[in-house]
This record gives C-alpha cells, sequence and structure tokens, in this order.
C-alpha cells in the first residue's frame, strides 16, 4: 500500500527501500506535529530508512523499524499518522530480501541507492574511445594500462573514490562496458 | 442519570453515561497516564499517554475524551501492548527532549520524569535529530526553555482560557515548536505575566525566573537589613511543597522557617492587605458619594492590570489607584517602618513571598516605588520559598509554630481572605459597611461573592444604598464584565477582579500539582477553605480594627485617602498596545 492506495506500476529499476522514504518524506512533511507518534515516530522512522539506504543499517533495525510502524499506526491521532507507515511495511512484507541486500550486503539491487552503488568498466568490452572520460563531470575517468585483444586503445577505468555517481559515463557508453551495482 | 454496567480490566462496574473512561478509570482506583489533558481547557487527546482497549473499537482509543455511551462496554487499560505502546511513546518523548533532568527545575516534580520511571524507559532506544531552540529569558517573571517542551499545549490552552493567547503552536510536523507570533520573545507580546502557563507545565519548559540566589545574597550580606513579607495565601499552599494535604494551613511554621531562613524582620503581607482595603474602601466611598468614575474596579492583581492595560486601555480610569497589598506593604516598610526603627531605607532589602510570578513585574514597574527606590526589592513565588527551605535544609514539616514581627505582625480575617476569589470584595464591604454605617456590624460575611463560579454578583443594602456588587476571576471571565462595562450596560458599582482562575491561591507561582491530582480534585476549592478557616479564628476580622492598621493611621498616614497615604499607597497606570 502505498500513499492514498492508487495503482502504481514500478519494474526492477526502482528500489524499495528509496520507494517508501520517498513516500514517508512526504507524511513527515505533512505532519501537522500534534500527536507524539506521528510527530517524531515518522522522523525517527524516515531517519532509520535512511541509514539503511546508506548502508548503515542492521539487521536488527529492520524488526525496530517494524516495531515502530505498528507504533506509530495504532497510536496515531488521526488518518495520516495511522496510514503513514503502510509504504514500509508493504515492502517490508513483500521486498523483505531488498532490504536485507542493503543491510547485510550493502547493495541495492535496483541500483538506485547511490551510497550503495560503484560504477565499473568493463575493460574487456571498452574499446577505450574516451566519451566516458569527456563525459565525467568530476574527471574522474582516465585510461589504464589495459588493452583488451582486438582492441587498439587501452580501456578507461573509474577511479571511484572520487566518483559522484551521476551515471553519465553509462548513459554515453554506446558499447555497454559501464556498469554499476 | 443513566448508570450503564462496565467492565474495566475483567472487573464488574458501574458508571454514569457519558462518563469519559478517564474519569470512570479514576473512581475506582485507576491512574491512566496522561501528558495533555487538563480537564475542560485542553481535552485534545494529543500525547497517546492514555490510550485504552475498548473491545469493539476500531483501535486503541484516548481515555481523556472518550466517552462510555454502550451498556457493557469492555475497557483495559494494563495490557502488555498498552503498557509497550505507552513506554514507546515516552521514548520517543525523550529522544527529541534535553534530558538534562539533574540541573532542571522541575526535578522531583515532573511528570514526564515519574512516567519514565513508572514504565521503565530506555533513553537512548530512539535516536535521531533533535530540535534545538535558545531559552526565551527575555521577561522577569519566567523563562521558556523549549528543549524541554514535549507539545502537550496545555500552555497554549491556559493562556487561551485567560483570553491573552500570546503563545501557540509555530511551524508543522517535527519542527513545531510553542512560541509567540513570528518567533517574538515574550517581552514582545501582550503576555500579562500571569505564570498559569507555568503551573500547568508538565516539564521544565516553562519555569518561574528563579530569584532565589539575590535573596540567599541579600541575607549573607551584613551591610543589609533584610525583610520578608509573606502574601495572604501563601499560608495556605506552601504545606503541598514539603507533601502535606491540600488546603493546610502553615502559617506558623512558614514564620518560624523564615525566621531560620535568617531574614531580619518577617511581616504578614496581610497588613498590607488591610491596609489596601483602608485605601480602597475610602476610595470606592469618595467615588460613590462625589460621583466618581463607576464601576471601581479592584486593583490588587498585577496580571489583571497588564491585562486591562493591554486589552482594555480605555477602562484605565475605572481601577481603583490603591496600589496592590505587596507594594503597599514595601512602600510602608521602606517608610514607615525605617523611620520607626531607625533604619536608611537604602539599606532594606524588601522581599515579597507571593502566589504569583506577575509580582515579578509589578515590582519593577513606573510609577511604584520613590526616591529611586523600588518598594519591594525582590519577589519571589510560593515555589521559589520551599526551593529556599529545602535548600538551607530546614525540616519544614517538623517546625514549632512561630510569630510574625511587629510592627506588621497582625493581619486582620479580612486580609487573609484576599488570597481566594471574593476576598477583596468581602474584606471591603467589611470595611465600607461599617464606615458608612458608623457601626460595628455583626453580620458581616458576604457568602454570596464567596465559591468558584465564574462571575458572582449580589447586590447589599450598606446603609441605605443599594451597592451592585461583581465578583470574578480569570481573564477570560473578567472580559465580559469588561466587555459589558464598554458597552454601557454595566450595572455594577465595585468589581474585583483577579487574574487566576480562583484568585491567589491558584496563582502561576502557586505549587505545582500534577495533572492526575488537577483534573480531578478542585485545588481553588481547597486552599480557599483553608483560607476562610484562617478567618473565621483570627480575633480581627475586619481590616480597620487590626491595631496595627489603627497605629500606623494614627502615627504615621494620617487617615486615609490623605496626602501622605495618595503619594505613599497610590499609583497611576499606562495604556499599553496588543502588538
Amino acid at each position: 500500500m502505498m500513499g492514498s492506495g492508487g495503482l502504481i506500476v514500478m519494474d526492477e529499476t526502482t528500489c524499495m527501500v528509496d520507494i517508501a522514504k520517498f513516500f514517508l518524506e512526504f507524511t513527515v512533511d505533512e505532519s501537522c506535529g500534534k500527536c507524539t507518534p506521528c510527530r517524531i515516530g515518522t522522523k525517527r522512522l524516515l531517519e532509520m530508512l535512511d541509514k539503511i539506504t546508506k548502508g548503515q543499517g542492521t539487521l536488527e533495525m529492520i524488526d525496530e523499524m517494524e516495531e515502530l510502524c505498528y507504533f506509530i499506526k495504532a497510536n496515531s491521532l488521526c488518518g495520516l499518522g495511522q496510514t503513514a507507515p503502510n509504504p514500509v511495511l508493504s515492502t517490508l512484507r513483500y521486498f523483505r530480501d531488498e532490504y536485507i541486500a542493503h543491510v547485510v550486503d550493502h547493495k541495492c539491487p535496483a541500483g538506485v541507492c547511490k551510497d550503495l552503488l560503484e560504477f565499473h568498466i568493463d575493460k574487456d568490452k571498452c574499446i577505450g574511445c574516451g566519451m566516458c572520460a569527456r563525459k565525467c563531470p568530476v574527471s574522474t575517468i582516465h585510461p589504464s594500462d589495459y588493452i583488451a585483444p582486438g582492441k587498439k586503445k587501452p580501456a578507461y577505468q573509474i577511479d571511484t573514490s572520487k566518483c559522484v555517481k551521476c551515471g553519465a559515463c553509462i548513459d554515453n557508453c554506446k558499447f555497454g562496458a559501464v556498469s554499476k551495482g | 442519570m443513566e448508570m450503564l454496567n462496565i467492565k474495566i480490566n475483567g472487573k464488574d462496574y458501574s458508571v454514569e453515561k457519558n462518563t469519559t473512561i478517564l474519569e470512570a478509570c479514576h473512581q475506582f482506583g485507576i491512574k491512566v497516564p496522561t501528558l495533555c489533558y487538563l480537564k475542560d481547557i485542553n481535552e485534545i487527546g494529543a500525547c497517546r499517554m492514555c490510550l485504552c482497549e475498548v473491545k469493539g473499537a476500531r483501535g486503541l482509543v484516548a481515555a481523556c475524551v472518550y466517552p462510555i455511551e454502550r451498556e457493557g462496554t469492555e475497557i483495559f487499560t494494563n495490557t502488555p501492548q498498552i503498557r509497550k505502546y505507552r513506554k514507546m511513546n515516552l521514548e520517543h518523548l525523550l529522544s527529541n527532549h534535553d534530558k538534562k533532568c539533574l540541573s532542571c527545575p522541575r526535578n522531583d516534580n515532573c511528570e514526564l520524569q515519574k512516567l519514565c520511571l513508572e514504565y521503565g524507559v530506555d533513553e537512548e532506544k530512539f535516536q535521531g535529530e533533535e530540535t534545538k531552540y535558545k531559552e526565551d529569558k527575555s521577561t522577569l517573571h519566567l523563562v521558556r526553555n523549549n528543549n524541554k517542551c514535549i507539545l502537550c499545549r496545555r500552555c497554549v490552552a491556559a493562556c487561551k482560557n485567560q483570553y491573552v493567547s500570546v503563545i501557540g503552536a509555530n511551524n508543522r510536523g517535527f519542527d513545531t515548536a510553542i512560541s509567540c507570533a513570528f518567533d517574538q520573545d515574550l517581552d514582545q507580546v501582550s503576555c500579562v505575566s500571569c505564570g498559569q502557563c507555568t503551573v500547568v507545565c508538565p516539564t521544565g519548559a516553562l519555569v518561574e525566573r528563579d530569584d532565589t540566589a539575590k535573596v540567599f545574597e541579600a541575607i549573607a550580606d551584613p551591610t543589609k537589613h533584610v525583610v520578608v513579607h509573606t502574601a495572604p495565601s501563601i499560608r495556605a499552599t506552601l504545606g503541598e511543597c514539603f507533601g502535606m494535604p491540600i488546603g493546610s494551613n502553615v502559617t506558623g511554621k512558614m514564620a518560624t522557617a523564615l525566621h531560620m531562613l535568617g531574614f531580619d524582620k518577617v511581616f504578614d503581607t496581610n497588613f498590607g492587605a488591610d491596609l489596601t482595603i483602608m485605601e480602597e474602601g475610602t476610595e470606592f466611598i469618595h467615588r460613590v458619594k462625589e460621583g466618581g468614575t463607576l464601576p471601581m474596579i479592584t486593583s490588587c492583581s498585577p496580571g489583571w492590570i497588564k491585562f486591562c492595560e493591554h486589552y482594555y486601555p480605555d477602562l484605565i480610569p475605572h481601577l481603583s489607584t490603591c496600589k496592590s497589598p505587596q507594594q503597599m506593604q514595601g512602600a510602608m516598610i521602606k517608610s514607615y517602618y525605617a523611620e520607626k526603627a531607625g533604619i536608611d531605607p537604602k539599606d532594606i532589602v524588601v522581599v515579597s513571598v507571593m502566589p504569583c510570578v506577575a509580582k515579578k513585574f509589578e515590582i519593577k514597574r513606573d510609577n511604584q516605588g520613590r526616591d529611586g527606590m523600588q518598594d519591594n526589592d525582590i519577589s519571589i513565588s510560593t515555589r521559589e520559598l520551599a526551593k529556599m527551605i529545602k535548600t538551607a535544609g530546614i525540616q519544614f514539616t517538623e517546625l514549632e509554630d512561630g510569630e510574625f514581627d511587629p510592627i506588621m505582625a497582625i493581619g486582620s480575617g479580612a486580609g487573609t481572605i484576599f488570597g481566594a476569589s471574593g476576598g477583596v470584595m468581602e474584606a471591603a464591604l467589611r470595611t465600607v459597611a461599617d464606615i458608612l454605617t458608623g457601626e460595628d456590624l455583626a453580620e458581616f460575611e458576604y457568602k454570596e461573592v464567596r465559591g468558584m463560579d465564574d462571575v458572582k454578583e449580589a447586590t447589599y443594602n450598606v446603609a441605605g444604598i443599594d451597592v451592585n456588587v461583581a465578583v470574578t476571576s480569570g481573564l477570560k471571565n473578567a472580559a465580559k464584565l469588561l466587555d459589558e462595562i464598554r458597552a454601557g450596560k454595566s450595572k455594577y458599582h465595585f468589581i474585583e477582579v483577579m487574574c487566576c482562575p480562583g484568585g491567589c491561591i491558584n496563582g502561576g507561582g502557586q505549587p505545582i500539582q500534577p495533572g492526575h491530582v488537577r483534573n480531578f480534585v478542585d485545588l481553588r476549592e481547597k486552599r480557599a477553605e483553608a483560607l476562610y478557616d484562617d478567618d473565621r479564628h483570627l480575633p480581627f476580622r475586619k481590616s480597620h480594627d487590626n491595631p496595627e492598621i489603627k497605629a500606623i493611621y494614627d502615627e504615621y498616614l494620617g487617615e486615609p485617602g490623605s496626602h501622605k497615604a495618595h503619594e505613599l499607597l497610590h499609583t497611576s497606570y499606562v495604556k499599553r498596545k496588543k502588538y
């Protein structure tokens, strides 16, 4: 259940943790601040989700979050608070594996949570055209020493410590050599 | 009256229809925790501490606002789930609270702290962003620390109930904060300094400005002659701070404690109250006979005066020009007493113990005091006196009864009842009737003006003149009478207004009773009864019979309303704006 219960179609490129966070941000903003569970509870829930999307979550946190969701639902004064945790509860119910991937493997299966992503260039696919390096806004892509068999120019590589994960390299590679995960 | 058979936690009870779960539980000895609920004025069900289970109801219900309407209702107040949720609720509050309990003025008297103890919370359970606010120390009467605020909105309700409403919720969601419009400081708005918000605050977010250090400093200074005087209502409330029952009269113990604290003289403000009656009564007779502005309205309550100045400045001529008893007493200490004792008034430090935090504002008003001296130097509340007694290690409940010091030791019964709504009117009538008839009337209890009704009115025939009087307390009620005067429809000659609901016994400086007590016990009635009982047992029950009052007029002031009395005992008011 997301938001007002309208039908939303999403594919595998939408991260379920991130979408729960998105809907919760809305309710945190909209909370009037009168009752405690909604005023503080939704804020704490959002902070937990935020930690998970940054790879700082733990398995215990998932259980605590679930407990907190039921607390907010049962204790809030009005419909806003009573339904605020629904996106979290629904995603926990049907996509718990995604949450676990975030906290155990520190990976975002949908490739959305930037803090958990790393961009790589497959040096065997790279032809060394340099398009990715030209488009990189932080100049973090440079040629390597490796020339793949059958290719004329050295393959490029990404210095992940400086990468801002904008995705410009993926978008501009015509050879499918850049990947994230 | 329809009775319903219900079950609470599996036990059978019978309650009146439409009783709330909270009230029903109270009747049967079950305490349901509350943080926001204040009977009649803040029934908003917001804190969610009182949630209970009702069989068949959708979800949990707020006990404070849920009326029992059906026969056979089954209520559960103490299930594992409810206990868990209440605990989580407290843990949430703590996650955005400064948790500096040890240095908090409300340590040991904090409703949040008590509940945390009862539910065994883990104060670190929820952690995250905390809102940080700067303390508002702009006013003379209170300090607001929003870092301790739990947003129960009791203060907002108390302020609204006073028709002042200068505080409310700003922003929303997690950023909600109780503050003034546009986040102005309290001294920038038309706060009347009544302090009712400090009495209802469950935590240390709103506390009186603590002036006890100044008092201790003055006492320790050998060059200063430190004189203290205590208001009529303190004797009926101070005991509560030491665990005594509500409505205990502790006059004797209080006098002993004040002497033990090291004050050079301990006077009774009842004397000042009697003096007020002499002046105010005379002023009233003068206004009636000379055709002055009527109705005349009493001026003892500084919160009320400030309210009138802000909200009804056009009605200032109706206010009696008499200073309040506190100010009269201070003025007399620094003139009459100083002269008699042969002390330079500049070396005297007058400390007043008041049921009120607006008195802290009043002592610094213009047109009070003279020669650059304030009439009173420091004003402390009942709560601050209790704190001083505790700091000094005085075992209050075990003290022997002591006496006030002459020449301001005697207060009449008329002075003592000043502390309850209707008391000033009754005291004034006792004196006015005697003066006008020239007799010592045997019937002098004016019971129609007593009690806790919003507005009490009566007509008394005094020496052939019908005098219409009205007595009210709480500014919401005062506003009704003022609107009548403004519309030219007021039939009254004399009106008593007290700022706080019930009068000084329920003042902003009085001991704080937690919600679960004040919601079910009428503090005002119990405390007022202590004063009326005191009145019945005093040797002098009319202000003009007080021998010390006779002496001060014989030896010093001449007669009530004399030039000297006017110079020392009367004042003037200023028009103030709302914004």
